[in-house]
């Protein structure tokens, strides 16, 4: 039973890592005043990018440079869109999302010709688990044994990036003057534009942050949890990062808090699948993995109370008169 | 004599079709008040904008202290030690009022040397101009007289040697008028130069030294304010003679007609905004709420008009209980609204001015039966409602974003009052209106009242509610605080509506 429960937190942790990095890509462009429904799309081609460059060099890390060059690329074309022409955010995001999915089976097809998918990863051109530190020795240890090496230990390093980046944002929104603004900006960039600084130029480095995060996030799909890319693989990610934002009231630490509990209920889900409920038989598969998008609606509609957006989200900043 | 610390020749700034600065020249001496004064639209905003940097000037050219300079955005503004404080806020509300302050000028990459740094800075301004202010205090929470202290607070921090307020009191009681004006003389004593911007004539002659007037885009004249008086100032404003105050004989009351009972409302927060309001209208006589904007004004209107359901109490409308009816059953009841906000609750701006006419009578069989619309009676009642109020140009197939704002608020006036309602509840009826039509607005209120209907004036200008009200019952915090007459003096009410003094109702 407590080996279930640590295998249980364990694929948390695995399943959450994304989520995280994503719902902190999310949570920079929005508290800049850029609504970004595209993280999916992000997510989406940076994981392609990532899968087909490590297939053809053979490096992760060259493919998470990819990643990174791809899912900032997408972020600038949504600047472009909304801060520049001041497009609708909504409908660039969704244009973004459509892009992605198209073109990354498209280009998977046309180069790899499997479907869309990438060859399959293995060695140096997929990142490794991490053994802890006395990950062995300890393991014979009553409890906290077996959490050190099964739950704590032997995860990618984007995961344990993911863990890091949540204390890190919040430490760039309110320790730095970088953070200042782009909290300014999200709230009143009047306000900012009136204090001598550029409203565009502070929230494009915001959109190039969710960029940076959106790129480890894709990478992580497609080089670290899986071998390789699937059309789609990002399946909704996205949106769910979004929704824990929300969750979270664009606060990072309540966001990693969120994501955790998104990726518990899907690890959950998982670990239900066949499980026999006391002689009744079993749930149908579909049932229990619709769970987790079930409980997301639920804890929106009615658990987090009033989710207050930073003022200024959605709207193209114009100088008034 | 030292040159003038502002210097402006020929400016000329046009949008599109609009020429909204004509060929300025103006020069602003060091340590001085001078106050700009003129309509709504005139182009004292854009002016300023320009000297601030938020727009560039099609031609002309900006002298600081006597030097020439370019002024291509804000940051060289700041550096010129112009400072602004804007008409509507230039503040983050979640913020602190020190990071506020901080913002733009943080000191480094990291907040923390800087935020000491400024909270050092801050207490010795504060100390200097009187200007406290709780730096750790959340802006969001602020009175507005206190978010306007740390607007100035930001334009000194920043070294401001120049400042530049632009309708400073549109939100302030009188009494935190008064202060901010206590405040302005200090800095002006210390050697700052102060530029005024404001419709207001009251205040221009109580604290400027000198005045300049803008109409039209154009710098009519500059005087001493010591040699000029508000009559001369309000001509020249309007490029003729206008009447500042409105003629009107004895209110004669007859039986009540919009009566309300202990009304209560509680907003989607839980907050109860109105807390037992009771107050009798008569037919003919005009009843004026004064009031600072947010003390339940604003509820009461919307709870009459039948917009905000009331949690408790009782409505009469000419005798039968009004209370929660929805807007359309208050109309039947002869109930005319005109709403505070007309953008927002009075007009659809985006549609033309023959379809406002009747919005929310357009149920009424005159205009058409069943779902059509009788699009000829429809425009005959416009181009009636037009003549009738005079508004121009009197185009009904016109957008009405495309009128000003006083013409706009005369569209809703004549389809409120075109309907020979019984009583007639006013929210703000000359808001961001030039004070031409603010004089026919007026006169129509009064010709209302003498006609025998039933008025209720909400209203944040003192000025209007005294001279148009027959009695005023002040409001603070969601109660009645007392009624006086019209010619109760200014500090008395001024202190009723900040809470402080009971009426002697």
């Amino acid at each position: 039973m407590f080996l279930d429960i640590l295998l249980v937190l364990d694929s948390t942790l695995r399943i959450s890592a994304p989520l995280i990095l994503a719902c902190l890509a999310g949570l920079f462009a929005e508290r800049s005043g850029v609504f970004d429904i595209g993280l999916e799309g992000k997510m989406l081609a940076a994981a392609f990018a990532a899968a087909a460059t490590a297939a053809v060099t053979g490096s992760a890390w060259l493919g998470l440079v990819a990643a990174l060059g791809a899912s900032v690329f997408l972020a600038m074309v949504h600047g472009f869109a909304c801060i520049t022409q001041r497009g609708n955010q909504i409908v660039s995001g969704v244009a973004i999302n459509f892009i992605a999915a198209g073109a990354t089976a498209l280009l998977g097809q046309a180069w790899f010709g499997q479907g869309g998918r990438t060859p399959s990863l293995s060695g140096a051109a997929k990142f490794q688990d991490i053994r802890l530190p006395g990950a062995e020795s300890l393991a014979q240890l009553p409890v906290a044994g077996p959490i050190w090496a099964e739950l704590i230990s032997g995860h990618k390093l984007l995961v344990y990036l993911a863990f890091l980046a949540a204390p890190a944002s919040w430490w760039v929104l309110h320790r730095t003057r970088f953070g200042m603004r782009l909290r300014a900006v999200g709230e009143n960039p009047a306000a900012v534009d009136t204090a001598g600084i550029s409203v565009a130029w502070l929230r494009y480095r915001a959109l190039i942050v969710c960029g940076l995060l959106c790129g480890l996030s894709g990478a992580y799909l497609s080089t670290a949890q899986g071998a390789g890319f699937i059309p789609n693989m990002s399946a909704g990610k996205g949106f769910i990062a979004l929704a824990a934002l929300i969750f979270a009231k664009w606060r990072p630490i309540q966001a990693l808090l969120a994501c955790l509990l998104f990726g518990f209920l899907d690890a959950v889900a998982i670990r239900l699948q066949g499980f026999d409920w006391f002689g009744l038989g079993e749930l149908p598969s579909q049932a229990v993995q619709a769970l987790p998008y079930l409980l997301t609606v639920i804890l929106l509609a009615g658990f987090i109370g009033r989710a207050v957006a930073p003022r200024a989200g959605g709207v193209p900043y114009v100088k008034e008169r | 004599m030292a040159a003038p610390a502002i210097e402006l020749i020929g400016i000329d700034k046009r949008f599109g079709p609009v020429h909204a600065n004509r060929n300025i020249h103006l020069r602003v001496e060091g340590g001085t008040i001078h106050g700009i004064v003129g309509e709504n639209g005139a182009g004292k905003s854009t002016l300023m904008s320009i000297l601030y940097g938020f727009y560039q000037a099609d031609a002309g050219e900006i002298r600081v202290n006597g030097r020439p300079v370019r002024i291509r955005d804000s940051q060289d503004a700041i550096r010129l030690g112009i400072g602004m404080v804007h008409q509507h806020f230039m503040l983050v509300e979640p913020f602190t009022v020190l990071e506020n302050v901080m913002l733009g000028v943080e000191g480094g990459a990291l907040l923390a040397r800087g935020r000491a740094r400024a909270r050092a800075e801050l207490q010795r301004l504060e100390a200097d101009y009187e200007l406290r202010v709780d730096p750790d205090a959340v802006v969001g929470d602020l009175p507005v007289g206190l978010q306007q202290r740390v607007e100035i607070l930001k334009a000194l921090y920043r070294g401001a040697e120049i400042l530049i307020l632009d309708e400073p009191t549109g939100v302030l009681t009188p009494e935190e008028a008064d202060h901010l004006f206590r405040i302005l003389a200090r800095l002006r004593d210390e050697g700052k130069t102060v530029i005024l911007i404001t419709h207001k004539l009251r205040e221009i002659l109580a604290i400027t030294d000198r005045v300049s007037v803008m109409r039209q885009g154009e710098i009519v004249a500059t005087r001493e304010t010591a040699a000029t008086g508000a009559e001369e100032l309000a001509e020249l404003m309007v490029g003729r003679r206008v009447l500042l105050r409105v003629e009107k004989g004895p209110a004669r009351p007859g039986p009540v007609r919009l009566g309300v009972r202990d009304l209560r409302v509680v907003d989607a927060q839980g907050v109860e905004r109105l807390r037992g309001v009771s107050l009798d209208v008569r037919a003919g006589e005009i009843v004026g709420i004064a009031g600072v904007s947010g003390n339940g004004q604003s509820e009461l209107l919307e709870a009459i008009a039948g917009i905000r359901a009331p949690a408790a109490g009782r409505i009469e409308i000419a005798g039968s209980a009004a209370q929660g009816l929805d807007p359309a059953r208050m109309r039947a009841l002869r109930l005319a609204h005109v709403p505070e906000d007309r953008h927002r609750m009075g007009l659809v701006t985006r549609f033309e001015a023959r379809e406002n006419a009747v919005l929310g009578y357009h149920n009424d069989p005159r205009y058409g039966r069943g779902a059509l619309i009788d699009r000829a009676a429809v425009l005959a009642e416009c181009r009636r409602q037009m003549e009738s109020f005079d508004v121009r140009p009197p185009d009904p197939f016109l957008k009405v974003a495309n009128f000003s704002g006083g013409n706009q608020q005369k569209i809703v006036l004549a389809r409120e009052i075109g309907r020979d309602p019984e009583v007639l509840i006013v929210g703000q009826p000359t808001r961001g209106v030039d004070v031409g039509a603010i004089e026919q607005i007026h006169r129509r209120l009064i010709a209302l009242r003498d006609a025998g209907k039933a008025i209720l004036l909400v209203s944040v200008e003192l000025d209007e509610i005294r001279s148009l009200a027959d009695r005023i019952l002040v409001m603070f915090d969601g109660r009645i605080m007392g009624e006086v007459p019209p010619d109760t003096d200014e500090a008395r009410i001024g202190l009723m509506m900040a809470g402080v003094a009971e009426g002697a109702a």
